[in-house]
């Protein structure tokens, strides 16, 4: 074992010694490298997301043609310092009529349930947390800790708007986590386990996006709306709700609401990586693990761009429309996409045509998805041309 | 004691205290979020018998459904969150003492067993407890009908939910 | 106990001292100064009419009811996942038959108009 192929067990064996000089048990040494490494993955997570705030204010000013933050530091980039700073000394106003505790402990809980994402995000072969056989359930779990805190942020403020946000939360929530963890199946059902560092094993031959494009594209799609960020930031929607849930947060409380937020795009960036892209893998390169890393964040900050990308170029959907997209097509597709992958996968697993054979079932689902749609259109588009009758007048009750 | 028993003790006081303000707090909101700690603490019992599907299904179903369901139901038709009426019936004691009755039933049930001061056995490393689970699930000697019919269970709830909606208009 | 939950356990911790940290220092250091103004409800400066509580649309509570059903099917589905590649086809037919049942409730409740938006 040297530092190149296992940094971390290297750099604990050699702190285990230290610590049994000092005559420590060995049993409290563990616990004491355990909470050693949790702190460093935690500060490492935490200082990423301040140089986020930067790179989210730095491209959606280039998405919107400006500049961004150019003052403070070469390109403006110790602009998230001041603005802690700032935050840390603003004044923390508590609205009349809040309830208290539940008002102060829904930013910490948001920020709890991102920070706890990383205790299962494989960086690279050797270097992760833990390597749970239930990851993606708990990757499920945890999205529902950080939904209950908007929900307990938004009743706790006493504020109309902030309450229409936690309502609009819980409608977000339960309808984008039934795509979600269906596509979260489909991994699951390609590799047979249900640990991220397995799957990322798995895909050191073939990335899963290769073998099901589908469930990469539904994943996203249901993560953006996990997340809260727009086209569904119907939660916070500035134009309609002010803020939504945050509304009546001041200073370092607004302030992990933000950075959670942030943090929990990335981080879900770095899942999509993971789950559908090859997490560490890149042409042999993973087998040195601090490369391995490397490879990880710059997928994982590619698919947060990916995230910001559609956030700056489309309007807010609509709550109807919102709720249709998922009860109406995303479940149906990711349903009927989970029932033929799991026939395709017990046929041909063993054949030579897996891989070919998986992505053509996912181009024909895809194709009959736009045919059936293509049709519903023309339906649509006929029924609008004839005159309405005023029977739909009736229709109304 | 032993670490474990420690944790497992605070688990056991986190369960309970949460219990009784979900019995005993007035405020509609707050009882549904005590009960979310209670869970939490169910979930962390879990996790300490090694049992960790069963602990991130707590949190998945139990927390991230159940209870923000209740939060939900009760942010829909309450105006007034607060209970104002008596917490106590004039008959409490007769339930207090039915249910002590039952505690000591079950006390005693428990303590006669053989092999309750053993502590479990440690699980094999590596054992794939999952899959066994999942094997289980849908072998024919095992719970397969269990399976299937836990699927029935699950429609015919959400046919009722649809129904009773339905009737409503 | 496992070890993985133990870590899990510790992450816990610490992700609940690292948040709660900031908010300390900045309860330290920031100025306090509530007046009635500063703390009444932010409403874009209109002042507040009636209570916070707002009438919301109750059917949002069908489309919760039916997300719950979902929620635990999903679970019972992750270690048939699991298992299917070890286990003969026929699991794999059992698996669907599963789905299939709850997907009819999808379409009932699809074909009451409950999924429409009212």
């Amino acid at each position: 074992m040297t530092f190149w192929s296992d940094p971390v067990n290297f750099i604990a064996a050699w702190l285990r010694g230290i610590l049994a000089g000092w005559g420590m048990g060995a049993a409290l040494a563990n616990i004491l490298l355990a909470l050693s490494g949790i702190i460093v993955l935690v500060v490492f997570a935490l200082v990423l997301d301040i140089f986020l705030v930067w790179v989210e204010r730095k491209v959606v000013a280039r998405f919107q043609d400006r500049l961004g933050p150019n003052r403070i530091g070469p390109f403006g980039i110790f602009q998230p310092f001041a603005d802690i700073i700032k935050l840390i000394i603003k004044e923390d106003i508590t609205p009349e009529g809040a309830d208290k505790v539940v008002y102060n402990i829904a930013p910490v809980l948001a920020a709890t349930a991102v920070i706890l994402l990383w205790a299962i995000l494989p960086l690279a072969s050797t270097i992760y947390g833990v390597d749970l056989n239930v990851a993606l359930l708990y990757l499920v779990a945890t999205g529902a800790l950080g939904a209950l805190a908007i929900i307990m942020g938004g009743w706790a403020s006493n504020n109309k708007y902030a309450l229409l946000g936690a309502f609009r939360m819980v409608a977000i929530m339960v309808s984008y986590e039934v795509p979600m963890v269906v596509a979260l199946l489909i991994p699951a059902v390609i590799t047979g386990t249900m640990s991220v560092k397995g799957i990322t094993e798995f895909q050191s031959g073939v990335w899963i996006v290769i073998l099901s494009p589908l469930a990469a594209v539904i994943f996203i799609i249901s993560a953006i709306a996990e997340l809260g960020r727009a086209p569904f930031d119907l939660n916070e929607a500035e134009s309609e709700i002010v803020a939504g849930f945050n509304i009546e947060y001041t200073g370092m409380k607004f302030g992990w609401f933000y950075a959670s937020e942030l943090l929990h795009s990335f981080t879900f960036g770095g899942f999509i990586a993971v789950l559908f892209f090859g997490g560490y893998n890149f042409f042999g390169l993973e087998k040195y693990p601090l490369l391995g890393v490397v490879i990880f964040l710059a997928k994982a900050l590619f698919f947060y761009w990916v995230i910001m990308w559609v956030k700056y170029s489309m309007p807010r959907i609509r709550i109807d429309h919102m709720l249709a997209f998922s009860w109406k097509f995303l479940t149906p597709l990711s349903l009927a996409l989970l029932i033929i992958t799991a026939v395709v996968d017990k046929f041909l697993a063993p054949t030579n045509f897996y891989m070919l054979g998986m992505f053509l079932t996912n181009v024909v689902i895809a194709w009959l998805t736009i045919e059936i749609l293509r049709a519903y259109g023309k339906r649509q588009r006929k029924a609008e041309e004839t005159p309405v009758q005023p029977v739909a007048e009736a229709a109304h009750h | 004691m032993t670490p474990v028993q420690i944790i497992f003790l605070l688990c056991a006081a986190l369960i309970l205290a949460s219990a009784l303000m979900v019995v005993t707090t007035r405020n509609l909101i707050h009882a549904a979020l005590w009960l979310v700690a209670a869970l939490f603490g169910v979930a962390m019992l879990y996790a300490i018998l090694d049992a960790g599907f069963l602990a991130v299904v707590q949190v998945v179903v139990y927390i991230g459904a159940i209870a923000i369901l209740f939060i939900f139901a009760v942010m829909l038709t309450r105006r007034e969150m607060r209970d104002r009426g008596p917490q106590l019936r004039k008959d409490w004691w007769l339930a207090a003492l039915l249910s002590l009755l039952v505690f000591a039933g079950l006390a005693f049930l428990l303590v006669t067993q053989p092999g309750v001061n053993r502590s479990a056995a440690v699980m094999p490393e590596g054992l794939d407890t999952l899959g066994k689970l999942g094997a289980a699930l849908v072998s024919p000697d095992a719970y397969v009908l269990p399976f299937e019919v836990a699927s029935v269970l699950l429609l015919a709830a959400l046919i009722g939910a649809v129904y009773v909606a339905a009737s409503k208009k | 106990m496992q070890n993985a939950w133990l870590y899990i356990g510790l992450f816990l911790i610490i992700g609940i001292i690292v948040p709660v940290a900031p908010l300390l220092i900045s309860w330290l250091v920031a100025p306090k100064k509530p007046n009635p103004i500063k703390q009444s409800t932010y409403e874009c400066g209109i002042e507040t009419v009636g209570d916070s509580w707002v009438q919301f649309k109750a059917q949002y509570y069908i489309f919760a009811l039916v997300f719950l059903v979902f929620d635990v099917e999903t679970v019972f589905l992750f270690p048939w996942a699991l298992a299917i590649n070890k286990l003969p086809l026929y699991t794999v037919l059992e698996g669907i038959l599963f789905i299939l049942i709850l997907v009819a409730g999808l379409v009932y409740a699809w074909r009451k108009g409950m999924l429409e938006w009212m």
